[in-house]
């Protein structure tokens, strides 16, 4: 038997207090596709970039291909064969395709004889893998789907035998994934070793040979995957039972409570987002909106959030037409809004959680008079929903950037939920959550809904949407393609993403 | 009138030639990522080493190794607050400014007790002019006589290495190994750390660059356009260089005519100083000096479009939070 392509004995690491990973043995066959899957804060991440020497393990032993090495810097990563796409792209954005594949591997002082050399052997890769990217395309101006592959080049291109992917579908629509997967195929059917981290388990058991599971900074099971099940997986990552589906009853929907009249809307660069635009939410229901990213989802959230100015068309919220585009105003009528991207929106990472906890509400007479706010009772609040929704830790002073991705989630739906808003508009809730805590950001918006609330729910999973919703709606370039129910089938479903098919329009 | 002309740009050139230097020294610490507040402070500081070396040794080249010399050392000490220990870059460059206005008084007091000046430079001690080639003979020759020997040639040798420095630099940044690995480190140091590459050894080198050339353009100040360093003698030029480099958007070619422009309004002043012009009365000098700062808000404000900074300029490189 040839030895294994990488085996990690007792590797720990710390950031300071956080032990992201303890006593890590894993062993990983040459030639194969093995997955590594966990909820966020895992340690998978930390794992990965320690074997590519991005971070230094604290104790432990790396052997490569049965050699006990040191892996230093990336540097040595490189030369030992390992390339490592990061979950967080390292690519230079205002860069060509060209520039980022050589940077660090220029092949000499000056760049000209390199260059040529890049540029045929970034023929011969994308003629060999599929991998085709233009060479001259700035990086900073191509689709994520693109970015990737720039980043899997770079790594071919410095002749990797072993590839690291961390979580290379977060950014991918179904499609690309599909073509991510075709690539890793050819990889491994020419000999190469692949490492891929996720933690959709769907991923792993359509694409992996093997799987091995941590959880809480340890490796707590490795099984081959055509023994093993998405529940077994699920239960190991999370250390106990999970729902995977979302248990509800049939809506009862009330009176119209969110209506949007043939809204249109632009960007920043004067292109038209949202193409008449009409729907209605009511009392009691969930509707969701499905489609690929970067169709209008985004716009019409801010749209009707009143963070962006309608170019046409109106928004109503509780009977009562949104006089302009402004945020505590749709507030004040009874609307709640969970952004889309938690960091850019959502919340001040920056700051303690209890001052994100009261965010955009800060000016409610119950944390202070006037100019001043009352700190005894923000951290009452923010106890309060710490406890009504789990948060862990539930430590009011703890910098939000350290908390977990769910647990920031939850910070920022906690706030939302708990002024008792008429109207919930959600993007992306589980986005980068793990599963532990998508099942109980499920359940909250469920009981939301049959406490009589009318919800907008925006995803890009299809998953999560056939699952909460009680309508489906199909969004397009800017426009509605048709309403669906929950049983709808995913390929109907997927067409009216692509834009196929235009169905009853809603 | 076209004689004019020359004298102005002519002038013109030699006021540039400061600026150019200092602005292409905060280009190559900028575009790795470090900004660099304190490039007066280091241009002071050259200055004051390159005269005092020359006066004591009597040689302008031992002058202008002192001042390369002297100005690395400072860059070297911003590289290791804000690269190696991470402090903040603004907070650092400032204190180098301060550090350097302080210590060449005082220093410039203890050796020589002239009030801060150093001794008067004589020829031998001070960068010549060059006479370039058919200089005398072109002399005569209208228009083009006017702008050879006039213009061109008659420079002292750091004029022609600071606008030589400015293709060079471009050349530098777009061809070489040295210039992708510098500018990615601006961009997204983590991509260069990933690539196998020190961010921190990158961005000494760079900082180290833009000491050398922030020396070299205090030796032209105190021993090739003034026969010795003044107090203060620096005046700002720090200050407007990093003001070109922004309106030129951090790239050498236009840092170079935006140095020109701001040379020239400085040209223009001096020119039309006690000068009576029609309908205004006497020339508002006052404006026209102020003149390279509000055309730098003005122009980025709305005309030229935002600049784009160099993305990771400015934050202290951390991988482990
Ligand atoms: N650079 C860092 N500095 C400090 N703590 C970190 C750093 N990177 C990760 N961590 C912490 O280590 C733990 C594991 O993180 P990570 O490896 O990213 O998990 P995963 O990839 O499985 O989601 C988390 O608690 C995270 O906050
Ligand atoms: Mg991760």
């Amino acid at each position: 038997m040839t030895a294994p392509a990488i085996e990690l004995v007792g590797v720990d690491k710390s950031f300071g207090p956080v032990h992201a990973n303890r006593d890590i043995n894993l062993r990983v066959e040459k030639g194969t596709i093995h997955g590594i899957v966990g909820e966020n804060g895992a340690g998978k991440s930390t794992l990965m970039s320690i074997l590519y020497g991005f971070y230094q393990a604290d104790r432990g032993e790396i052997r490569v291909n049965g050699r006990r090495v040191r892996i230093p810097d990336s540097q040595a990563a490189i030369a030992l064969g390992i390339g490592m796409v990061h979950q967080h792209f390292m690519l230079v954005e205002p860069f060509t395709v060209l520039e980022n594949v050589m940077l660090g591997a220029e092949g000499g002082r000056l760049l000209r004889g390199g260059s040529a050399r890049a540029r045929a052997e970034l023929a011969r890769l994308a003629r060999e893998y599929g991998l085709e990217v233009d060479p001259d395309a700035v990086v900073g101006d191509l689709p994520v789907g693109q970015q990737q592959r720039v980043e899997i080049l770079k790594a071919l291109y410095r002749g990797a035998e072993i590839l690291i992917l961390d979580e290379p579908t977060g950014v991918l629509t179904p499609d690309e994934a599909d073509q991510l997967f075709r690539i890793l195929d050819q990889l491994r059917a020419q000999g190469k070793t692949v490492l891929l981290i996720t933690h959709k388990l769907r991923e792993i058991m359509a694409a992996t040979d093997a799987v091995s599971v941590m959880r809480a900074g340890r490796m707590v099971a490795t099984r081959a995957t055509a023994d093993t099940s998405v529940e077994e997986l699920a239960e190991l990552m999370v250390g106990r039972r999970v729902l995977l589906r979302v248990d509800k009853g049939p809506a009862r929907p009330g009176e119209v409570r969110l209506r949007v009249a043939d809204a249109r809307a632009h960007d920043a660069q004067g292109v038209e987002r949202l193409r008449g635009v009409s729907l209605e939410v009511r009392a009691g229901e969930i509707v969701g909106i499905a489609g690929v990213a970067g169709n209008g989802q985004s716009e019409l959230l801010e749209a009707i959030a009143g963070i962006r100015p309608l170019s046409a068309g109106r928004i109503e919220i509780c009977g009562a037409p949104l006089a302009r585009p402004d945020p505590a105003l749709a507030r004040r009528m009874g609307l709640a809004h969970v952004p889309e991207d938690r960091h850019r929106m959502g919340l001040v990472t920056r700051f303690p959680a209890r001052e994100n906890a009261i965010l955009g509400y800060h000016r409610a007479p119950r944390y202070g008079n006037g100019p001043f706010l009352d700190q005894g009772r923000v951290l009452e609040a923010c106890r309060e929903l710490m406890a009504a929704f789990d948060v862990r830790p539930p430590d009011p002073h703890l910098k939000t950037a350290n908390f977990s991705g769910g647990n920031q989630q939850k910070i920022v739906l906690a706030r939302e939920i708990e002024r008792d808003p008429e109207v919930l508009i959600v993007g992306q809730p589980t986005r980068g959550v793990d599963v532990g805590a998508i099942e109980a950001i499920h359940r909250r918006l469920i009981e939301l809904r049959d406490a009589g609330k009318a919800i907008l729910l925006v995803s890009v999973e299809l998953d999560e949407i056939r699952a909460l919703s009680d309508r489906i709606l199909v969004m397009f370039d800017g426009r509605l393609m048709g309403e669906r129910d929950a049983a709808a089938d995913e390929r109907e479903l997927g067409l009216l993403m692509s834009g196929v098919g235009a169905g009853r329009a809603a | 009138m076209f004689d004019a002309a020359i004298l102005i740009l002519d002038s013109t050139v030699r006021l540039s030639t400061p600026l150019l230097l200092v602005c292409l020294a905060g280009l190559y610490s900028e575009r790795a990522g470090v900004i660099d507040i304190g490039l007066e402070g280091k241009l002071l500081a050259g200055a004051f080493a390159a005269a005092a070396a020359a006066a004591v040794f009597g040689s302008p080249w031992i002058g202008l190794a002192a001042a390369v010399g002297v100005s690395i050392a400072l860059a070297l000490l911003h590289g290791l607050a804000c690269i190696t220990f991470r402090g903040n870059q603004i907070v650092s460059g400032v204190a180098i400014n301060f550090l350097a206005a302080g210590l060449t008084a005082l220093l410039g007091q203890a050796w020589f007790s002239q009030g801060g000046r150093t001794p008067a430079l004589g020829p031998e001690q001070r960068f010549g002019e060059l006479s370039l080639p058919l200089a005398q003979t072109l002399a005569d020759v209208p228009v083009l006589g006017g702008i050879w020997s006039e213009l061109i040639s008659g420079h002292s040798i750091l004029v022609y290495l600071a606008f030589a420095m400015a293709p060079i630099t471009w050349w530098t940044l777009g061809r070489t190994r040295f210039g992708l690995r510098l500018r990615a480190v601006g961009e997204n140091p983590a991509a260069v750390d990933t690539a196998g590459i020190s961010v921190a050894r990158m961005r000494y080198l760079a900082v180290a660059c833009c000491g050398a050339l922030c020396g070299a353009a205090g030796a032209y100040l105190s021993t090739a356009q003034s026969a010795g360093f003044i107090k203060d003698m620096s005046a700002g030029k720090g200050f407007i260089a990093l003001a070109a480099l922004i309106f030129a958007k951090w790239r050498p070619i236009p840092a170079m005519f935006a140095c020109l422009l701001f040379g020239f309004l400085d040209a223009a002043a001096i020119r039309l100083q006690g000068v009576s012009l029609p309908v205004i009365g006497s020339a508002p000098v006052e404006l026209i000096q102020a003149l390279p700062y509000l055309l730098t808000v003005v122009l980025l404000a709305g005309f030229i479009g935002a600049a784009r900074p160099p993305r990771a300029g400015g934050v202290p490189y951390v991988k482990e939070r």
